[in-house]
C-alpha cells in the first residue's frame, strides 16, 4: 500500500472538484473493496476523497412512485429500509445474500456498483491480467476460472462482476444518477456496467471524476412474485457461482411481465430481455421456464473449470422462476429457507 | 490419591476471561520499546534465480532501516543439521535468504525493516527484484510414475509394515471386489492468527522471541544453532495461540527473519505475515490413494491393498503415516500397503491435524463403503463383521479398545437402524434427498518425555509450570485440573504457566500427546510436592499424620488427611504457615513406561455418523446432523474435549465439501490464497453435532489413562459425509471436496 492524502468531502461539488483532473484520486465509500485492493497494490490511488459525509445517504420516495436510493446509504440500511422491504423485496433479498453483516454495514450503494471483480489473477500481482495491467494477458483463460464468466466474455477477459445487489437492480432497472465535472447525467442501469471487449480495464461507463449520486428505482417492484437464488461454495459469505433474480407479474397462471437477471456469469449483471419476452404472455410452467433458461444460456461458453456454470445456470433459472411463482419469500439459500 | 474431583468435570477454560477481555497476548501483540517493523517480500515465480535486487531505491526512503536479502544476510551456521528442527523431515531444510535460488512460489526473498509498519509495507511495494525464470514442475499428476519410497527421516514416521498373506491372489479369488482411486488437493492450516514474531532486543546479543509456535523449545534450539546464541540469551515465549493445527510445529521463516534482523540491527523487530503468505510454509499434501478391497461370501474382508502417493518439496522428504492405519483398523489376513512420495517445486508439506490419518481415512473409509455396497451389506454391519480384536500390523493386543461400543452407542444416538440401504431411497418432507453415511479411524496414543515444576506459597496458592503449548486445545485448563486434584485444591488456587523456555521442557504441542505427556509430568510434580508437604505436616505438634506414608494420606479440600480416617486431617495452609517457609517447591518429569507399553498397541478410535440433505437439481449439500463417537481413554475435561471434537467435525465438513488450495500449474502458484476464496465453513454450514465419548480404563497408556483427543475426532468425518452423499444421490465422488459441480 502506498501513501495517500485524504479528503472528506462535504458537498457533491466539493467531491467532484477534488477528483477532477486527478487520475490518481479515488472516491472511497465504505472502503470494503478499495482498501483491500490497495493492500494488494492492485489499486494505488494517492488521494482519497471520502463520500461518507456527503448528503447522499437518504432513501426517499420519488414523485413518479419510484424510490431513490442515496449513493452513500449503506447496503444494510438499504436492505432493511421499510420501503425497500415492502415494495422491492427482491432487492432486500439480493443485498442480504451478499457478503456479511459487518461488510454490509460499511458498504455503500455506490461502492457496491463499483466493486471490482474477484478473479484470482486480478488480485495477484505475480500473474498477468489485462484488467489490472492492459496488454499483459489474461491468466484466467486456460487457467483456474471457477469464478469467471460464461456469457459476453472476450478474448482479453472473462471476469465477472461479483455483486448480488446489482443482479436485483438489473432486474428492477433503475437509473443511475451521476454528477461529474461536466454536470449531472442519468445512465440506464443496463448501460452502466459494460462487457470487457478489448478494454477490460473499464468496468463501466462512468467517466473520470464522475460520482454516483443515487439509484432511482421505477415504481414497479414485483413485490408479489420474485426470487433471488444464489448458489455458492458455502452457505454464506461467498460470492455467487451463479445467482438469479427473477421477478414476475402474474395474471392467474399467465405471465404478464417478467424480469430475469443473472449474477456470477458475466462482466456485468446479466439481464436477458429476449428471455423475458419468451416468458411474457406464456403460462407459468416449468416448460416455459426451461425455454427461457435455454435462451439465456444459448451463447454461453465455458472455460474449463467453470463449464458447469452453464448447466447450473439453467437449473437455477428454472428454480428461481418456480419460486417466484410460489411467491415464496425466499431465497438467499434454498436450503436454509426450507427448514432442515 | 485424592477424592477432590476436578478431572473429568466440564471445567470452563481458565484462560477464557483473558481471551475474551483481550488481556491475552499473542505473538504480534507484545509491547516492547523502540520497536521496528519488518515486511516480507515473496517470490512471484516458482523456480529460478534472483538476478538483481534494487535495494538502494528503497533504502533512500527516510525511516527504512535495511533491506535484507541473500546479498547481505549475515554469515550463519553452515551445516544442514543446524537448521533441522525436532520434526524436520529427511533432507536439507529451507534456509531463508540463503542464496539467489528460488525453489517455490512465494518463497521469502527479502525483508524490509522500517521504523513503522506502514513504511515497511510501502517500501516493500516499491522494491524491484529481477528474476531469471526456470521451468518448474508442480503437478502431482505428471509424477504418477516417479514415486519413491522415503527413508525414516522424520520423527514419528513409520514405513508401512511388510505385506501379509497373499493379497493379490485373495483379491482375484474373492466373490466381491472393488478398486478405486481417491484424490484430494493441498490444504492449508489457515489458523485465524497470522504467523508473527516480536523479536525483542535485550542488548548485548540477547533476544526474547515472542513467536507463534507450537514448541518454544524447538524454536529456541533452532535459533541457538543457527545464530550461535547461548540458550540463556535466547528466550522463546508463546503464551497464547490463535490456532495452530500443526502449522506451528516447525520454526517458520518469520521467526528466523525477525531474529536475524534484530541481531543485525540491534533493535527489536516485529514481523507479521500476510494471509497470502500463510500459504507459503507448508500444507497437507495433495495425495492420490489407490485402494483394492475384496470380501468373502460371509462378509469378512478377504484382501486389502492401500497405496498412497503424495507430493513433497525438492529439498525435504516430508512423510506422514497415510496407509498404515488400514492394516490395523479391520481384521484382514491379506494386506499390502504402499507409500510413496514425488518431488515437486513446492514448499515442503507440513503436519496438519491428524496428518496422514485424516488422509488415509478418506481412502479407506470410502472404499469400505463401496465394498459394503458391492457385498450387499449395511456399512456398519460390514465393519462389525471385520472388527479387529488385535493390531495385526504389530501382532499385539490393544491396551484398550472400545470401538465396538462406539459403533453401537453412535448408531443408537443417530438412529442408524432406520436407514434404508438403497441410494436415493430416503427423502425429507420437502422432497430433498437424505443420505446417511459412516466413517471412522484410528490414531496413536503416545506419551513423550516432559518436565514440570510446582511451587506453593504460604497463602496456599499453587503455581505449576511446563513449557507446553496452548493453541486453543485446553492445555491451561486440564493442567490446572490435574494439579488442583492432585493436591486437593480448588481450581482458583492454582495457576498453570506454559509456553516459555524459562520453564521446564515439554514436547511440541502436537500428536495429541500433550495431555498424556505434560499431564503426567504435572501429576508427578504435584505428587513430589505433596510428599514435601506431608513431611512438613508431620513436623506440626500433635500432627495426626505422624508416621503416615504418602500412600496413607490424601489431599482433599485444602487438607491432608488419612485415607483410613478422614477426621485425622491438617489444613494445608496451616502447615505452610507453621513451617515458616515462604514457599515450597518441587520439580519432576515423566517418561513413558516403555517396558509396559511395548507389549501393547496403543490407539484411540472413532466412528462418525453423518446425515446430508442434497438438492439434486442444484447440487447443493448440507450436513444436517453428525454424531461422532470417540474412544480415547479417559476424558479429562468434557467441555474442552467436546470442543475439540466439535472443531474436528467442522473441519471434516470443510474437507468433505469445501477446502482445497488450488494451484495454477502454469505459474506453480496457489491462486485462492486468501480467506475469501479459500473456503472453510461458516456458521450457516454447521448444524447439529453430537459428541459421544466412550471412556476406556487404561493404565497402560500412561498413569492418567488419557489417549488425547486433538486429532482422532477428525478421522472419517470427510468419508462419512462423502458416503452419505452417495447414499443420497447414488453418485460416488472420489475427488474431494464434493462441490456443486461434481453433483450436477
Ligand atoms: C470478504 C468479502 C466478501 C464479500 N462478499 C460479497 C458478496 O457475497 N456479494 C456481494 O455483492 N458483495 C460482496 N462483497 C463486496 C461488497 O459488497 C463490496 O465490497 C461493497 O459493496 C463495496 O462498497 P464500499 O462502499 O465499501 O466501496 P469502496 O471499497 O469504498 O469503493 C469501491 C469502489 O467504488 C468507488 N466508489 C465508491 N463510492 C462511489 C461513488 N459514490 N461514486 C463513484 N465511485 C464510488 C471507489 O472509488 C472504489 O473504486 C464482499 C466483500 C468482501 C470484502
Ligand atoms: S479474466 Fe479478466 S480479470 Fe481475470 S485474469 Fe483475465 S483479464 Fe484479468
Amino acid at each position: 500500500m502506498n501513501s495517500f492524502t485524504y479528503h472528506r468531502a462535504t458537498a457533491v461539488a466539493d467531491a467532484v472538484r477534488e477528483q477532477s483532473g486527478r487520475p490518481d484520486a479515488a472516491y472511497i465509500g465504505g472502503g470494503t473493496n478499495l482498501i483491500d485492493l490497495m493492500k494488494e497494490n492492485v489499486a494505488r490511488p494517492t488521494h482519497l476523497v471520502s463520500v461518507g459525509k456527503l448528503p447522499l445517504s437518504d432513501i426517499e420516495n420519488l414523485p413518479d412512485g419510484g424510490l431513490r436510493l442515496g449513493a452513500t446509504a449503506t447496503n444494510a440500511d438499504t436492505a432493511w429500509h421499510e420501503e425497500v422491504k415492502s415494495r422491492y423485496p427482491l432487492l432486500n433479498q439480493a443485498i442480504l445474500a451478499g457478503a456479511s453483516p459487518q461488510l454490509r454495514n460499511m458498504a455503500t450503494n455506490g461502492g457496491n456498483l463499483m466493486q471490482r471483480t474477484r478473479c484470482y489473477y486480478f488480485y495477484d500481482l505475480a500473474t498477468p491480467c489485462n484488467k489490472r495491467e492492459p496488454g499483459s494477458g489474461c491468466s484466467a483463460i486456460g487457467g483456474y476460472n471457477r469464478v469467471c464468466g460464461i456469457l459476453g466474455t472476450s478474448d482479453s477477459c472473462i471476469a465477472t462482476h461479483p455483486s448480488d445487489m446489482c443482479v436485483a437492480l438489473a432486474a428492477l432497472a433503475p437509473t443511475v444518477r451521476v454528477s461529474g465535472p461536466n454536470g449531472e447525467r442519468s445512465i440506464a442501469f443496463d448501460d452502466f456496467h459494460r462487457l470487457p471487449g478489448n478494454q477490460p480495464e473499464k468496468d463501466n461507463t462512468l467517466e473520470p471524476g464522475e460520482l454516483i449520486v443515487s439509484l432511482d428505482l421505477p415504481a414497479k417492484g414485483f413485490e408479489k412474485n420474485f426470487s433471488y437464488l444464489k448458489l455458492r461454495d458455502r452457505s454464506s459469505y461467498a460470492f455467487a457461482l451463479v445467482s438469479v433474480a427473477a421477478a414476475l407479474e402474474l395474471d392467474g397462471n399467465t405471465i404478464r411481465d417478467a424480469r430475469l437477471a443473472l449474477g456470477g456469469v458475466a462482466h456485468k449483471p446479466w439481464r436477458d430481455q429476449e428471455a423475458e419476452n419468451l416468458l411474457k404472455g406464456q403460462p407459468a410452467t416449468v416448460e416455459t421456464f426451461a425455454r427461457a433458461a435455454a435462451k439465456v444460456l444459448e451463447n454461453a461458453q465455458g472455460h474449463g473449470s467453470n463449464d458447469f456454470k452453464i448447466e447450473l445456470a439453467k437449473r437455477a433459472i428454472v428454480r428461481a422462476l418456480k419460486q417466484a411463482v410460489e411467491g415464496s419469500q425466499t431465497a438467499s439459500d434454498v436450503f436454509l429457507n426450507s427448514n432442515p | 490419591m485424592s477424592t477432590t474431583n476436578h478431572i473429568g468435570k466440564p471445567t470452563s477454560r481458565v484462560d477464557g476471561p483473558a481471551k475474551v477481555t483481550g488481556t491475552a497476548r499473542y505473538a504480534a501483540e507484545y509491547a516492547v520499546p523502540d520497536l521496528t517493523y519488518g515486511w516480507v517480500i515473496s517470490s512471484p515465480i516458482a523456480k529460478g534465480k534472483i538476478t538483481k535486487i534494487h535495494a538502494d531505491e528503497v533504502l533512500a526512503l527516510p525511516g527504512v532501516l535495511q533491506v535484507f536479502s541473500h546479498e547481505n544476510v549475515p554469515s550463519l551456521a553452515w551445516f544442514d543439521r543446524s537448521y533441522k528442527d525436532q520434526v524436520a523431515p529427511g533432507g536439507s531444510p529451507f534456509r531463508p535468504l540463503h542464496d539467489n535460488e528460488i525453489k517455490f512460489s512465494q518463497q521469502p526473498v527479502a525483508l524490509v525493516v522500517a521504523e513503522n509498519f506502514e513504511l515497511a509495507r510501502y517500501a516493500a511495494s516499491l522494491l524491484r527484484i529481477e528474476y531469471e525464470q526456470e521451468k518448474h514442475e508442480t503437478s502431482l499428476e505428471t509424477k504418477r510414475e516417479d514415486g519413491f519410497e522415503p527413508g525414516r527421516g522424520k520423527t514419528g514416521y513409520m514405513p508401512p509394515p511388510p505385506p501379509r498373506g497373499n493379497p493379490d491372489k485373495a483379491w482375484e479369488e474373492a466373490p466381491h471386489r472393488m478398486e478405486a482411486e481417491y484424490v484430494h488437493g493441498a490444504q492449508h492450516h489457515n489458523p485465524m492468527e497470522l504467523f508473527a514474531t516480536t523479536a525483542e532486543w535485550r542488548g548485548e546479543g540477547k533476544i526474547t522471541a515472542y513467536d507463534k509456535t507450537q514448541g518454544v523449545y524447538n524454536v529456541q534450539q533452532y535459533l541457538t544453532k543457527i545464530f550461535g546464541l547461548k540458550k540463556d540469551d535466547c528466550r522463546v515465549v508463546n503464551e497464547y495461540m490463535g490456532g495452530g493445527f500443526g502449522s506451528g510445529l516447525r520454526p517458520q521463516y518469520s521467526v528466523f527473519l525477525a531474529v536475524m534482523a534484530a541481531l543485525e540491527l540491534k533493535r527489536s523487530v516485529r514481523l507479521t505475515l500476510t494471509r497470502q503468505q500463510m500459504f507459503s510454509f507448508g500444507h497437507r499434501p495433495h495425495t492420490l490413494q489407490y485402494l483394492k478391497l475384496a470380501t468373502n461370501a460371509d462378509g469378512t474382508l478377504a484382501a486389502l491393498q492401500h497405496h498412497a502417493l503424495h507430493e513433497t518439496s525438492r529439498f525435504e522428504d516430508y512423510t506422514e503415516n497415510v496407509v498404515n492405519w488400514s492394516g490395523m483398523l479391520y481384521q484382514c489376513d491379506n494386506v499390502k500397503l504402499g507409500y510413496q512420495l514425488a518431488k515437486l517445486d513446492v514448499y515442503t508439506p507440513l503436519d496438519m491435524r491428524a496428518p496422514g490419518a485424516a488422509t488415509g481415512s478418506i481412502g479407506l473409509e470410502i472404499a469400505m463403503d463401496e465394498m459394503a455396497y458391492e457385498a450387499g451389506l449395511d456399512p456398519l454391519e460390514f465393519r462389525l463383521r471385520n472388527y479387529a480384536e488385535r493390531d495385526q500390523n504389530q501382532d499385539k493386543p490393544f491396551s484398550s479398545k472400545k470401538l465396538r461400543e462406539c459403533y453401537h452407542q453412535g448408531a443408537a444416538k443417530f438412529g442408524w437402524d432406520k436407514r434404508t440401504q438403497a441410494p436415493g431411497s430416503m427423502r425429507d418432507k420437502d422432497g430433498k434427498l437424505i443420505g446417511w453415511g459412516i466413517g471412522g479411524g484410528v490414531w496413536d496414543a503416545t506419551q513423550q518425555k516432559s518436565a514440570a515444576k510446582a511451587s506453593i506459597t504460604a497463602d496456599g496458592h499453587l503455581t505449576v509450570s511446563s513449557a507446553a503449548g496452548e493453541n486453543g486445545t485446553g492445555t491451561y485448563t486440564i493442567m490446572t485440573q490435574i494439579a488442583a486434584e492432585t493436591l486437593g485444591l480448588p481450581i482458583e488456587a492454582v495457576t498453570f504457566k506454559l509456553g516459555d523456555t524459562d520453564l521446564p521442557e515439554a514436547p511440541l504441542q502436537g500428536g495429541s500427546w500433550t495431555a498424556a505427556s505434560v499431564g503426567t509430568a504435572v501429576k508427578n510434580t504435584c505428587e513430589a510436592l505433596g510428599e514435601k508437604l506431608l513431611k512438613l505436616a508431620q513436623k506440626l505438634d500433635d500432627s495426626p499424620l505422624k508416621g503416615a506414608k504418602l500412600e496413607d494420606v490424601e489431599f482433599v479440600n485444602g487438607q491432608i488427611r488419612l485415607r483410613s480416617d478422614a477426621s485425622q486431617a491438617v489444613v494445608l495452609r496451616d502447615v505452610l504457615q507453621a513451617s515458616g517457609e515462604t514457599k515450597v517447591e518441587a520439580d519432576s518429569s515423566a517418561m513413558p513406561n516403555m517396558l509396559k507399553q511395548q507389549q501393547y498397541s496403543l490407539h484411540s478410535h472413532n466412528i462418525v455418523f453423518a446425515e446430508v440433505k442434497v438438492d439434486e437439481e442444484l447440487g447443493t449439500v448440507h450436513v444436517t446432523r453428525v454424531v461422532n463417537a470417540v474412544a480415547a481413554g479417559r476424558i479429562l475435561n468434557l467441555k474442552t474435549a467436546r470442543s475439540q471434537v466439535l472443531g474436528s467435525v467442522v473441519w471434516g465438513i470443510s474437507m468433505a465439501l469445501m477446502e482445497e488450495t488450488v494451484m495454477d500449474h502454469k505459474f506453480g502458484r496457489y491462486m485462492n490464497h486468501n480467506y475469501a476464496e479459500y473456503h472453510v465453513p461458516v456458521n450457516a454450514d454447521i448444524h447439529d453435532i453430537d459428541v459421544l465419548f466412550v471412556e476406556e480404563e487404561d493404565d497402560i497408556v500412561n498413569p492418567l489413562g488419557v489417549k488425547g483427543i486433538g486429532e482422532v475426532g477428525m478421522l472419517g468425518v470427510a468419508a462419512a459425509i462423502t458416503n452419505a452423499v452417495f447414499h443420497a444421490t447414488g453418485k460416488r465422488v472420489r475427488d474431494l471436496p464434493v462441490m456443486i459441480d461434481k453433483l450436477l
